[in-house]
Protein backbone atom coordinates (compact mmCIF):
# COMPACT_ATOMS: atom_id res chain seq x y z
CA UNK A 1 0.00 0.00 0.00
CA UNK A 2 1.95 2.79 -1.53
CA UNK A 3 1.41 6.61 -0.49
CA UNK A 4 1.88 9.39 -1.81
CA UNK A 5 4.54 11.38 -0.44
CA UNK A 6 4.81 15.18 -0.11
CA UNK A 7 8.21 17.34 0.46
CA UNK A 8 7.61 19.36 3.42
CA UNK A 9 7.72 22.23 1.15
CA UNK A 10 4.18 21.01 -0.38
CA UNK A 11 2.66 20.57 2.57
CA UNK A 12 4.12 23.81 3.85
CA UNK A 13 2.91 25.74 0.94
CA UNK A 14 -0.34 23.96 0.62
CA UNK A 15 -0.92 24.70 4.64
CA UNK A 16 -0.51 28.63 3.45
CA UNK A 17 -2.80 28.20 0.38
CA UNK A 18 -5.51 27.41 2.81
CA UNK A 19 -4.66 30.31 5.14
CA UNK A 20 -4.31 32.84 2.21
CA UNK A 21 -8.01 31.57 0.79
CA UNK A 22 -9.64 32.42 3.96
CA UNK A 23 -10.60 36.23 4.16
CA UNK A 24 -10.89 36.57 7.40
CA UNK A 25 -7.57 35.62 7.95
CA UNK A 26 -6.29 38.32 5.24
CA UNK A 27 -6.97 41.19 7.57
CA UNK A 28 -7.15 40.85 11.15
CA UNK A 29 -7.40 42.80 14.63
CA UNK A 30 -5.90 41.07 17.42
CA UNK A 31 -4.88 42.56 20.97
CA UNK A 32 -2.50 41.36 23.03
CA UNK A 33 0.53 41.94 25.10
CA UNK A 34 3.66 42.48 23.36
CA UNK A 35 6.54 40.38 24.57
CA UNK A 36 10.33 39.67 23.66
CA UNK A 37 10.16 42.79 20.89
CA UNK A 38 13.10 43.15 18.99
CA UNK A 39 14.59 45.38 16.59
CA UNK A 40 16.36 43.51 13.71
CA UNK A 41 19.72 45.51 11.62
CA UNK A 42 17.55 45.05 8.90
CA UNK A 43 15.02 47.26 10.29
CA UNK A 44 12.35 44.71 10.72
CA UNK A 45 10.35 44.35 14.05
CA UNK A 46 10.03 40.90 15.48
CA UNK A 47 8.10 40.13 18.61
CA UNK A 48 4.96 37.88 20.41
CA UNK A 49 2.03 38.81 21.40
CA UNK A 50 0.45 36.88 23.56
CA UNK A 51 -2.61 36.86 26.27
CA UNK A 52 -2.82 34.45 29.53
CA UNK A 53 -2.89 31.24 27.54
CA UNK A 54 -1.21 31.33 24.35
CA UNK A 55 0.98 33.63 22.01
CA UNK A 56 1.11 34.54 18.40
CA UNK A 57 4.79 35.37 16.57
CA UNK A 58 5.04 38.42 14.69
CA UNK A 59 7.20 40.24 11.89
CA UNK A 60 6.77 44.22 11.49
CA UNK A 61 8.91 44.73 8.35
CA UNK A 62 10.61 48.15 7.78
CA UNK A 63 8.25 50.28 5.88
CA UNK A 64 5.22 49.59 8.32
CA UNK A 65 7.91 50.05 11.08
CA UNK A 66 8.79 53.46 10.15
CA UNK A 67 5.24 54.64 10.38
CA UNK A 68 5.27 53.99 14.06
CA UNK A 69 4.57 56.78 15.81
CA UNK A 70 5.14 55.57 19.10
CA UNK A 71 8.49 52.74 20.53
CA UNK A 72 7.19 49.49 21.19
CA UNK A 73 8.31 47.87 24.07
CA UNK A 74 7.62 44.26 25.45
CA UNK A 75 4.93 44.47 27.93
CA UNK A 76 2.71 46.82 26.47
CA UNK A 77 -0.68 45.81 25.74
CA UNK A 78 -1.35 46.50 21.99
CA UNK A 79 -3.97 45.86 19.00
CA UNK A 80 -2.09 44.91 15.84
CA UNK A 81 -3.25 44.66 12.35
CA UNK A 82 -2.04 42.57 9.32
CA UNK A 83 -2.49 39.43 8.12
CA UNK A 84 -1.80 35.76 9.31
CA UNK A 85 0.18 33.92 7.25
CA UNK A 86 2.67 30.76 6.79
CA UNK A 87 6.33 31.12 6.70
CA UNK A 88 7.29 28.03 4.75
CA UNK A 89 10.87 27.40 5.78
CA UNK A 90 10.02 27.44 9.33
CA UNK A 91 6.70 26.06 8.96
CA UNK A 92 5.34 28.59 11.46
CA UNK A 93 2.10 30.99 11.16
CA UNK A 94 2.67 34.25 11.68
CA UNK A 95 0.83 37.45 11.89
CA UNK A 96 2.18 39.93 9.74
CA UNK A 97 2.05 43.38 11.32
CA UNK A 98 0.79 46.24 9.67
CA UNK A 99 0.32 48.79 11.80
CA UNK A 100 0.40 48.86 15.85
CA UNK A 101 -1.62 50.73 18.65
CA UNK A 102 -1.34 50.87 22.03
CA UNK A 103 -4.07 49.81 24.26
CA UNK A 104 -5.81 52.80 25.96
CA UNK A 105 -4.42 55.77 25.42
CA UNK A 106 -3.47 56.71 21.35
CA UNK A 107 0.04 56.59 20.05
CA UNK A 108 0.65 59.95 20.15
CA UNK A 109 -0.26 60.03 24.06
CA UNK A 110 2.36 57.43 24.72
CA UNK A 111 4.78 58.79 22.02
CA UNK A 112 4.71 62.10 24.41
CA UNK A 113 4.92 59.77 27.59
CA UNK A 114 7.85 58.40 26.24
CA UNK A 115 9.31 61.75 24.96
CA UNK A 116 8.60 63.23 28.54
CA UNK A 117 9.70 60.53 30.64
CA UNK A 118 13.06 60.14 28.79
CA UNK A 119 13.87 63.98 28.74
CA UNK A 120 12.89 64.11 32.30
CA UNK A 121 15.32 61.45 32.78
CA UNK A 122 18.01 63.49 31.25
CA UNK A 123 16.79 66.43 33.36
CA UNK A 124 15.46 68.81 30.77
CA UNK A 125 12.78 69.89 32.99
CA UNK A 126 14.60 70.48 36.43
CA UNK A 127 13.42 73.71 38.40
CA UNK A 128 17.50 74.64 38.61
CA UNK A 129 17.92 75.08 34.65
CA UNK A 130 14.62 77.61 34.80
CA UNK A 131 15.85 81.17 34.29
CA UNK A 132 14.08 84.32 35.19
CA UNK A 133 12.20 86.48 32.90
CA UNK A 134 13.17 89.96 32.55
CA UNK A 135 10.90 92.05 34.67
CA UNK A 136 10.74 94.61 32.03
CA UNK A 137 12.16 93.01 28.63
CA UNK A 138 13.13 95.39 26.01
CA UNK A 139 12.51 93.02 23.37
CA UNK A 140 10.45 89.89 22.72
CA UNK A 141 11.05 87.23 19.83
CA UNK A 142 7.73 85.38 19.23
CA UNK A 143 8.08 82.29 17.66
CA UNK A 144 5.20 81.48 15.79
CA UNK A 145 2.70 81.39 12.83
CA UNK A 146 2.49 85.00 11.31
CA UNK A 147 -1.05 84.43 10.37
CA UNK A 148 -4.24 83.14 12.82
CA UNK A 149 -5.23 84.82 16.03
CA UNK A 150 -2.20 83.68 18.37
CA UNK A 151 0.13 86.37 16.95
CA UNK A 152 -2.45 89.45 16.94
CA UNK A 153 -3.43 88.02 20.48
CA UNK A 154 0.02 88.36 21.54
CA UNK A 155 1.09 91.76 19.74
CA UNK A 156 -2.11 93.43 21.07
CA UNK A 157 -2.36 92.39 24.55
CA UNK A 158 1.79 92.93 24.95
CA UNK A 159 0.91 96.91 23.24
CA UNK A 160 -1.91 96.87 25.53
CA UNK A 161 0.22 96.41 29.50
CA UNK A 162 3.56 97.21 27.71
CA UNK A 163 4.02 99.21 24.69
CA UNK A 164 7.71 100.31 25.58
CA UNK A 165 8.35 96.64 24.68
CA UNK A 166 9.44 96.00 20.59
CA UNK A 167 8.53 92.95 19.35
CA UNK A 168 10.13 91.17 17.15
CA UNK A 169 8.25 88.54 14.88
CA UNK A 170 9.83 85.22 13.66
CA UNK A 171 7.44 83.64 11.20
CA UNK A 172 7.57 79.59 11.17
CA UNK A 173 5.24 76.98 10.58
CA UNK A 174 3.61 75.43 13.37
CA UNK A 175 2.00 72.38 12.11
CA UNK A 176 3.54 69.47 9.50
CA UNK A 177 6.78 67.97 9.27
CA UNK A 178 8.45 71.26 8.54
CA UNK A 179 6.93 72.80 11.57
CA UNK A 180 9.56 71.12 14.59
CA UNK A 181 13.04 71.90 12.65
CA UNK A 182 11.36 75.62 11.84
CA UNK A 183 10.67 76.29 15.40
CA UNK A 184 13.92 75.17 16.69
CA UNK A 185 15.79 76.91 14.17
CA UNK A 186 13.93 80.07 14.85
CA UNK A 187 14.56 79.52 18.92
CA UNK A 188 18.44 78.64 17.73
CA UNK A 189 18.71 81.89 15.40
CA UNK A 190 17.57 84.47 18.31
CA UNK A 191 20.23 83.18 20.61
CA UNK A 192 22.65 83.34 18.04
CA UNK A 193 22.11 86.95 16.79
CA UNK A 194 20.63 87.85 20.51
CA UNK A 195 17.63 89.42 18.67
CA UNK A 196 15.74 89.61 22.03
CA UNK A 197 15.67 89.47 25.43
CA UNK A 198 12.44 87.00 26.00
CA UNK A 199 10.95 84.60 23.47
CA UNK A 200 7.70 83.14 23.29
CA UNK A 201 6.87 80.22 21.05
CA UNK A 202 3.50 78.68 20.86
CA UNK A 203 0.44 78.45 18.51
CA UNK A 204 -3.67 78.71 19.12
CA UNK A 205 -5.84 75.85 20.35
CA UNK A 206 -6.18 72.59 17.92
CA UNK A 207 -6.16 68.61 18.01
CA UNK A 208 -3.29 66.72 19.31
CA UNK A 209 -2.05 66.52 15.86
CA UNK A 210 -1.68 70.06 15.51
CA UNK A 211 -0.28 71.17 18.49
CA UNK A 212 2.47 68.34 17.91
CA UNK A 213 5.22 70.54 16.75
CA UNK A 214 5.52 71.26 20.57
CA UNK A 215 5.86 68.01 21.24
CA UNK A 216 8.89 67.24 19.16
CA UNK A 217 11.74 66.56 21.13
CA UNK A 218 14.30 69.32 18.52
CA UNK A 219 12.09 71.99 19.83
CA UNK A 220 12.21 70.53 23.47
CA UNK A 221 16.50 70.81 23.09
CA UNK A 222 16.13 74.23 21.14
CA UNK A 223 14.35 75.35 24.24
CA UNK A 224 16.67 73.96 26.23
CA UNK A 225 19.45 75.02 25.08
CA UNK A 226 18.41 78.66 24.65
CA UNK A 227 20.50 81.09 26.88
CA UNK A 228 17.31 83.83 26.35
CA UNK A 229 14.23 82.89 28.89
CA UNK A 230 11.75 81.07 27.09
CA UNK A 231 7.56 81.24 27.28
CA UNK A 232 5.75 78.00 26.10
CA UNK A 233 2.52 78.97 25.11
CA UNK A 234 0.62 76.27 23.02
CA UNK A 235 -3.71 75.85 22.35
CA UNK A 236 -5.88 76.06 25.46
CA UNK A 237 -5.75 76.32 28.98
CA UNK A 238 -5.96 71.83 29.24
CA UNK A 239 -3.26 71.50 26.30
CA UNK A 240 0.32 70.46 28.08
CA UNK A 241 2.77 69.92 25.82
CA UNK A 242 6.48 69.09 26.44
CA UNK A 243 7.80 72.41 25.48
CA UNK A 244 5.70 73.78 28.35
CA UNK A 245 7.87 71.03 30.48
CA UNK A 246 10.99 72.74 29.06
CA UNK A 247 10.31 76.14 28.84
CA UNK A 248 11.57 78.68 31.72
CA UNK A 249 7.42 79.86 32.43
CA UNK A 250 4.88 77.96 30.75
CA UNK A 251 1.48 80.17 29.84
CA UNK A 252 -1.78 78.52 29.43
CA UNK A 253 -2.73 80.06 25.91
CA UNK A 254 -0.71 82.78 23.59
CA UNK A 255 -2.62 85.69 25.53
CA UNK A 256 -1.72 84.04 28.65
CA UNK A 257 1.94 84.46 27.25
CA UNK A 258 1.43 88.32 26.87
CA UNK A 259 0.53 88.60 30.42
CA UNK A 260 3.19 86.87 31.86
CA UNK A 261 5.72 88.40 29.37
CA UNK A 262 5.09 92.36 30.78
CA UNK A 263 4.12 93.90 33.40
CA UNK A 264 0.76 96.19 33.29
CA UNK A 265 1.34 99.49 32.60
CA UNK A 266 -2.03 100.35 34.20
CA UNK A 267 -0.86 98.88 37.51
CA UNK A 268 2.63 100.71 37.33
CA UNK A 269 1.13 103.88 37.00
CA UNK A 270 -0.59 102.93 40.29
CA UNK A 271 2.63 101.82 41.51
CA UNK A 272 4.20 105.40 40.40
CA UNK A 273 1.24 106.81 42.07
CA UNK A 274 1.67 105.02 45.13
CA UNK A 275 5.41 106.14 45.57
CA UNK A 276 4.12 109.35 44.82
CA UNK A 277 2.13 109.82 47.85
CA UNK A 278 4.76 107.86 49.59
CA UNK A 279 7.44 110.60 48.90
CA UNK A 280 4.98 113.20 49.87
CA UNK A 281 3.62 111.88 52.80
CA UNK A 282 7.21 111.40 54.16
CA UNK A 283 8.04 114.61 52.84
CA UNK A 284 4.78 116.44 54.50
CA UNK A 285 6.13 114.57 57.80
CA UNK A 286 9.35 115.57 58.01
CA UNK A 287 8.44 119.40 57.54
CA UNK A 288 6.00 118.73 60.36
CA UNK A 289 8.29 116.85 62.89
CA UNK A 290 10.83 120.08 61.93
CA UNK A 291 7.90 122.62 62.41
CA UNK A 292 7.07 120.47 65.84
CA UNK A 293 10.47 121.11 66.76
CA UNK A 294 10.67 124.59 66.12
CA UNK A 295 7.36 125.57 68.16
CA UNK A 296 8.61 123.74 71.10
CA UNK A 297 11.97 126.06 70.93
CA UNK A 298 9.76 129.15 70.43
CA UNK A 299 7.47 128.42 73.11
CA UNK A 300 11.07 128.57 75.74
CA UNK A 301 10.12 131.73 77.72
CA UNK A 302 13.31 133.45 76.65
CA UNK A 303 12.16 133.50 73.03
CA UNK A 304 8.59 134.51 74.06
CA UNK A 305 9.43 137.11 76.56
CA UNK A 306 12.85 138.84 75.53
CA UNK A 307 12.85 140.76 79.52
CA UNK A 308 13.12 137.67 81.02
CA UNK A 309 16.67 137.89 80.01
CA UNK A 310 16.79 141.51 81.25
CA UNK A 311 15.16 140.83 84.35
CA UNK A 312 17.55 137.72 84.83
CA UNK A 313 21.11 139.69 84.31
CA UNK A 314 18.92 142.19 86.30
CA UNK A 315 18.87 139.44 89.33
CA UNK A 316 22.59 138.87 88.93
CA UNK A 317 23.24 142.54 88.89
CA UNK A 318 21.30 142.66 92.45
CA UNK A 319 23.09 139.33 93.59
CA UNK A 320 26.61 141.12 92.43
CA UNK A 321 25.93 143.88 94.65
CA UNK A 322 24.97 142.39 97.44
CA UNK A 323 27.92 140.39 97.37
CA UNK A 324 29.99 143.63 96.83
CA UNK A 325 28.59 145.71 99.77
CA UNK A 326 28.96 142.40 102.27
CA UNK A 327 32.54 142.82 101.35
CA UNK A 328 32.95 146.14 101.63
CA UNK A 329 31.66 146.24 105.23
CA UNK A 330 33.69 143.35 106.00
CA UNK A 331 36.41 146.04 105.15
CA UNK A 332 35.08 148.89 107.04
CA UNK A 333 34.60 146.98 110.35
CA UNK A 334 38.08 145.78 109.79
CA UNK A 335 39.06 149.36 109.90
CA UNK A 336 37.42 149.86 112.79
CA UNK A 337 39.18 147.86 115.13
CA UNK A 338 42.63 148.92 113.56
CA UNK A 339 41.52 152.49 114.39
CA UNK A 340 40.75 151.23 118.19
CA UNK A 341 43.78 149.64 118.35
CA UNK A 342 45.90 152.63 117.21
CA UNK A 343 44.16 155.07 119.29
CA UNK A 344 44.91 153.03 122.60
CA UNK A 345 48.39 152.33 121.68
CA UNK A 346 48.37 156.48 120.68
CA UNK A 347 46.71 156.92 123.80
CA UNK A 348 49.58 154.98 125.70
CA UNK A 349 52.06 156.67 124.67
CA UNK A 350 50.09 160.11 125.61
CA UNK A 351 52.90 162.64 127.50
CA UNK A 352 49.59 163.27 129.50
CA UNK A 353 49.50 159.89 131.31
CA UNK A 354 53.15 160.45 131.70
CA UNK A 355 52.34 163.18 133.82
CA UNK A 356 49.68 161.72 135.65
CA UNK A 357 52.12 159.16 136.98
CA UNK A 358 53.78 162.80 138.43
CA UNK A 359 56.15 163.67 135.90
CA UNK A 360 56.26 166.99 134.66
CA UNK A 361 57.36 168.82 131.48
CA UNK A 362 59.73 171.98 131.58
CA UNK A 363 59.03 174.60 128.90
CA UNK A 364 61.29 177.98 127.83
CA UNK A 365 60.08 181.06 127.62
CA UNK A 366 58.94 180.20 124.18
CA UNK A 367 57.30 177.08 125.12
CA UNK A 368 59.82 174.63 123.66
CA UNK A 369 60.23 171.71 126.04
CA UNK A 370 63.57 171.70 127.94
CA UNK A 371 65.62 168.34 127.30
CA UNK A 372 68.49 169.52 129.16
CA UNK A 373 70.07 171.09 132.49
CA UNK A 374 72.76 172.62 130.04
CA UNK A 375 69.64 174.56 128.29
CA UNK A 376 69.13 176.21 131.65
CA UNK A 377 71.11 179.13 133.47
CA UNK A 378 70.17 180.62 137.21
CA UNK A 379 67.74 183.37 136.91
CA UNK A 380 65.88 181.78 133.44
CA UNK A 381 61.85 181.81 133.60
CA UNK A 382 60.56 178.55 132.81
CA UNK A 383 57.20 176.72 132.94
CA UNK A 384 56.53 173.49 134.59
CA UNK A 385 53.51 171.43 133.36
CA UNK A 386 51.60 169.01 135.16
CA UNK A 387 48.67 166.95 134.40
CA UNK A 388 46.40 169.23 135.44
CA UNK A 389 47.63 172.79 135.04
CA UNK A 390 51.10 174.71 135.31
CA UNK A 391 53.82 176.52 137.88
CA UNK A 392 55.74 179.60 136.47
CA UNK A 393 59.09 178.99 138.11
CA UNK A 394 62.83 181.22 138.45
CA UNK A 395 66.14 179.23 138.29
CA UNK A 396 67.82 179.41 141.12
CA UNK A 397 71.23 177.13 140.13
CA UNK A 398 72.33 174.53 137.49
CA UNK A 399 73.68 171.13 138.48
CA UNK A 400 75.30 169.42 135.45
CA UNK A 401 75.85 165.85 135.63
CA UNK A 402 74.37 164.26 138.92
CA UNK B 1 24.75 112.97 40.53
CA UNK B 2 22.60 110.52 39.52
CA UNK B 3 22.81 110.54 35.69
CA UNK B 4 20.15 111.35 33.85
CA UNK B 5 18.51 108.90 30.95
CA UNK B 6 17.42 106.46 33.35
CA UNK B 7 15.16 103.85 31.76
CA UNK B 8 11.76 102.50 32.97
CA UNK B 9 12.70 99.94 35.08
CA UNK B 10 15.89 101.70 36.92
CA UNK B 11 13.83 105.00 37.67
CA UNK B 12 11.83 102.74 39.37
CA UNK B 13 14.29 101.55 41.20
CA UNK B 14 15.68 104.77 42.46
CA UNK B 15 12.35 105.98 43.31
CA UNK B 16 12.08 103.18 45.40
CA UNK B 17 15.30 104.04 47.20
CA UNK B 18 14.23 107.60 47.64
CA UNK B 19 11.17 106.79 48.84
CA UNK B 20 12.55 104.42 51.85
CA UNK B 21 15.48 107.10 52.25
CA UNK B 22 12.82 109.59 53.08
CA UNK B 23 10.42 107.54 55.02
CA UNK B 24 13.12 106.40 57.54
CA UNK B 25 13.32 110.52 58.15
CA UNK B 26 16.83 110.84 59.11
CA UNK B 27 18.32 113.38 56.93
CA UNK B 28 18.62 116.68 57.15
CA UNK B 29 16.06 118.88 55.67
CA UNK B 30 17.93 119.88 52.93
CA UNK B 31 19.33 116.43 51.69
CA UNK B 32 15.36 115.71 52.07
CA UNK B 33 14.68 118.31 50.00
CA UNK B 34 16.93 117.51 47.54
CA UNK B 35 15.89 113.94 47.34
CA UNK B 36 12.05 114.68 46.75
CA UNK B 37 13.23 117.07 44.11
CA UNK B 38 14.79 114.28 42.34
CA UNK B 39 12.21 111.71 42.91
CA UNK B 40 9.15 114.25 41.56
CA UNK B 41 11.22 114.80 38.75
CA UNK B 42 11.31 110.84 38.41
CA UNK B 43 8.42 110.27 39.10
CA UNK B 44 7.76 112.67 35.96
CA UNK B 45 9.76 111.10 33.52
CA UNK B 46 8.73 107.77 34.29
CA UNK B 47 5.08 108.79 33.49
CA UNK B 48 6.23 110.34 30.21
CA UNK B 49 7.78 107.03 29.32
CA UNK B 50 4.48 105.84 29.70
CA UNK B 51 2.69 108.51 27.81
CA UNK B 52 4.91 108.53 24.63
CA UNK B 53 5.38 104.67 24.06
CA UNK B 54 4.50 103.11 20.98
CA UNK B 55 4.53 100.05 19.94
CA UNK B 56 6.59 98.81 17.72
CA UNK B 57 6.33 95.64 16.20
CA UNK B 58 8.74 93.86 12.82
CA UNK B 59 9.28 90.78 11.61
CA UNK B 60 12.49 88.79 10.98
CA UNK B 61 14.18 87.77 8.09
CA UNK B 62 17.26 86.15 7.79
CA UNK B 63 19.24 88.76 5.11
CA UNK B 64 22.54 87.68 3.35
CA UNK B 65 25.28 86.77 5.85
CA UNK B 66 22.29 85.48 7.91
CA UNK B 67 22.09 88.48 9.37
CA UNK B 68 18.83 89.49 11.26
CA UNK B 69 16.60 92.19 8.95
CA UNK B 70 13.78 93.94 9.73
CA UNK B 71 10.89 94.12 7.75
CA UNK B 72 7.86 96.03 8.50
CA UNK B 73 4.83 93.48 10.07
CA UNK B 74 1.53 94.05 8.13
CA UNK B 75 -1.71 92.23 9.93
CA UNK B 76 -2.44 89.14 7.78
Amino acid sequence: MERQALSVTELNNRIKGLLDLDPMLADVCVRGELSNYKIYPSGHHYFTLKDSESSLRCVMFKGSAAKLRFRPESGMSVTAFGRVSVYPRDGAYQLYCSALQPEGAGDLQVAFEQLKAKLAAEGLFDRSHKKPLPAFPEKIAIVTSSAGAAVHDMIRILGHRWPMTKVVLLPVRVQGVEAPPEIAGAIRYANEFQVADLIITGRGGGSIEDLWAFNDERVARAIYDSGIPVISAVGHEPDVTISDYVADARASTPSNAAEIAVPDQHELRDALDHLDIRSRQAMQKKLSQLSQKLAALAEKRVLTDPSVYIDNRRMELDHMRDRLSASAERKVSAGRQEFVRLASALDAMSPLRVLKRGYSITEDGAGNSVKSASQLKKGDRVRLRFADGGADCTVDCVTEGD
Amino acid sequence: MAAKKLNFEQSLARLDEIVRHLEKGDLPLSDSLSLFEEGTALLSSASRMLDEAEQKVVKLRKGADRQPEELPFEEE
